[in-house]
């Protein structure tokens, strides 16, 4: 009886995409227990009985070399029957998994994917002559496009465990793959196709960079466009015509008073979406309508980006700043997811290598990186009209010098914490698969995991966090820890007094931060006092949940000597913010 | 015949050599082992990045990108 499949394979061979093809729409991703690994699972049928169906990290042999690997090694144990999805056009390197799998006793299918690449290359794989040497079934698929995947399937039932091949050495798999190959495969000579050549001009330095500053302007253009439209023509119509009856109605049979101000808004009878400040308005409004439609986009082009084989080179092209940091070139990663939500970008840290590594970026994404909550926040302040007012340039180059002040952090405290903090930064080694057409359905349930996390990790903490805010502010102690550092704010920052509410609920709540902003009297702040506010905003703490995520990825005590570095660099940043651009 | 051995990280752009030998540690020479680095391996230089940055090398039909400190301990043989 076969109860669970395992998908394995080297990284890079579409065995997502195979994943895609075999599963149904419930899929479901997970952690691995006892580890920070994520794998996916779903069911398929076979002959009417419903099957199991893993997709293993990818591992490029059975002795593990990282925690991904060891996963992937550790699901093999419970596995009825191993897929393994093998790149065609790289058949040899391929096939020293396939023989550490079939030496096992575990029944095992090959799945030859990109057959068709296969045949644009120059490549002759002989799958018959394959199978007979390998005792296994043998399926040249398409995952792609969807080719042979049903012959996959039924020769699922077929999988075995073949008896020639026996424990062997590394040397010994490999003089056997050898052979195999001499057998099986032919090559000729290949010439040079338009992919190679795009390959070539995106990975070398002077081409490279010009593409991909190119490549990242383009996508955030992009994400905005989607984002933009999301908002007006889905998000703000179902706030403000189905929903805001609801809440009207609601407030009217609360009456004015403790609840109404807590759930609804501070002004009774008077509901601003942004402006009101209640759980049911602005505590819903602003993570499900401003930065949800964002994070929406966001991931959508990120996974895009991913699914091409892009980010590789982007990760060769950037190593080099990166490893000055004390990262190395895949540390541009969590800083891309980093700028839709915090949350994820912090769990991305994991791909890094070392203590020291994780440290040093997860510090980093919580000092540096807007996410796009913030992102957002930052643009609403800069083009309000009630703030826009004392406004000397256009909105967007005050919005520039808040995001130019953020990049140039970034790199000091990188720079700085390269420097002390101990442990090492081993160097870049990285796959730069060839570029693929991305699968979209693929595509669309990585970035559906993705929002999943931001429901489901990032969101109710968010809430949690709007929550106690209005609690604090109900029964008055924000007002009275206000009034405790309005000194600090005139003296060392040149903020209005006022700031110190702005700044202390900001800990908890960005949104409530600018809501507060923006109910103050217009000319409350000058152009540049709202870029210190905005740029100490950002950096100053990063939101509830990501600070748990955090916890629990670098533990409580790094934890709290990155909250210490964030307010010290955030204090920093602001004095020397103040001197430039207000003077003494 | 006249034969040249240098290290990977000598080697200019779009050269071709064999790989000679590995050094490092043992878990470096089975990470390069099981993507497919071996000795006798014919490699090409893709890129080298500015200022002691990453070399991408290709072989086969795969490209890899490793840092200048691996490619340092990889003698090789130029073609």
């Amino acid at each position: 009886m076969i109860k669970k499949i395992v998908l394995m394979g080297n990284p890079n061979v579409g065995k997502s995409v195979v994943f895609s093809r075999l599963t149904g729409a419930n899929v479901i991703s997970s952690n691995y227990p006892g580890t920070t690994v994520d794998f996916s699972k779903g069911k398929m049928r076979i002959d009417g009985k419903r099957v199991e169906i893993i997709d293993a990290p990818g591992t490029y042999s059975l002795e593990p070399s990282n925690n991904a690997e060891k996963v992937a090694t550790e699901m093999l144990n419970d596995a009825d029957v191993v897929i393994d999805v093998i790149d065609s056009t790289n058949l040899e390197r391929n096939l020293y998994l396939a023989l550490e799998l079939l030496e096992r006793d575990i029944p095992v299918v090959i799945a030859l994917n990109m057959w068709d690449e296969t045949k644009h290359l120059g490549i002759h794989i002989n799958e018959k002559e394959l199978k007979k040497l390998l005792e296994v079934p043998v399926v040249p698929i398409v995952a792609l496009t969807g080719e042979g995947i049903k012959e996959l399937v039924s020769q699922i039932k077929k999988a075995k465990s073949p008896e020639k091949i026996k424990p062997t050495s590394e040397e010994g798999r490999w003089v056997e793959i050898g052979q195999i190959i001499k057998k099986v495969e032919k090559v000729e000579h290949r010439h040079h196709t338009i992919k190679d050549r795009i390959s070539d001009l995106t990975i070398k330095p002077f081409t490279g960079l010009p593409i991909a500053i190119s490549i990242i302007f383009l996508a955030f253009w992009i994400v905005r466009f989607i984002g933009e439209n999301l908002i007006n023509y889905i998000f703000n119509p179902i706030f403000e015509n189905l929903y805001l009856p609801i809440v009207e109605n609601f407030g009217n049979s609360l009456g004015e008073g403790f609840f109404y101000r807590f759930l609804i808004s501070q002004n009774y009878g008077q509901i601003d979406f942004v402006e009101s400040l209640g759980m049911l308005t602005t505590g819903l409004y602003v993570p499900l309508a401003m930065v949800l439609p964002y994070i929406i986009a966001f991931y959508f082009m990120l996974s895009l980006l991913e699914d091409t084989g892009y980010l590789p080179r982007l990760a060769t092209l950037v190593d080099n700043i990166f490893h000055k940091l004390g990262m190395h070139g895949y540390g541009i990663v969590p800083v891309f997811l980093g700028l839709g939500c915090n949350v994820p970008g912090m769990l991305a840290t994991r791909a890094l290598e070392t203590k020291k590594q994780r440290f040093i970026a997860a510090t980093l994404i919580s000092i540096a990186v807007p996410c796009m909550a913030q992102t957002s926040l930052v643009f609403a302040m800069f083009s309000d009209a009630s703030l826009g007012g004392n406004l000397v340039y256009a909105p967007i180059i005050y919005i520039l010098m808040v995001f130019t002040t953020l990049l140039i952090v970034y790199f000091i405290v990188g720079f700085i914490l390269n420097k002390y903090v101990k442990g090492e930064s081993p160097e870049i080694f990285l796959e730069i698969p060839s570029y693929r057409i991305p699968h979209f359905k693929t595509t669309l349930k990585k970035t559906w995991m993705r929002i999943k996390w931001f429901l489901k990790d990032a969101l109710p903490w968010m809430f949690l966090g709007v929550f106690l805010i209005n609690i604090l502010y109900t029964i008055g102690v924000i007002d009275f820890l206000a009034n405790l550092f309005e000194p600090v704010m005139s003296g060392i920052f040149g903020l209005p007094g006022e700031t110190s509410v702005v700044l202390i609920s900001g800990f908890l709540r960005k949104d409530l931060a600018v809501g507060t902003l923006l109910s103050f009297p217009a000319g409350t702040f000058s152009a540049m006092q709202l870029v210190i506010v905005a740029t100490m905003l950002t950096m100053f703490f990063p939101c509830v949940a990501t600070f748990a995520v955090m916890m629990k990825e670098i533990g409580i005590k790094n934890m709290l000597k990155s909250a210490f570095i964030m307010i010290s660099v955030a204090s920093i940043v602001g004095i020397i913010l103040r001197l430039i651009l207000i003077g003494v | 015949m006249h034969t040249k051995t240098t290290l990977l990280a000598h080697l200019k752009p779009h050269k071709k050599a064999k790989v000679i030998s590995i050094g490092g540690g043992r878990c470096f020479q089975r990470k390069l082992c099981t993507m497919g680095i071996r000795e006798g391996q014919i490699i090409e230089i893709v890129s080298k990045q500015p200022l002691m940055g990453p070399i991408t090398i290709s072989f086969g039909n795969c490209n890899i990108t490793i840092g200048r400190g691996m490619a340092h301990r990889i003698t090789v043989e130029e073609l």
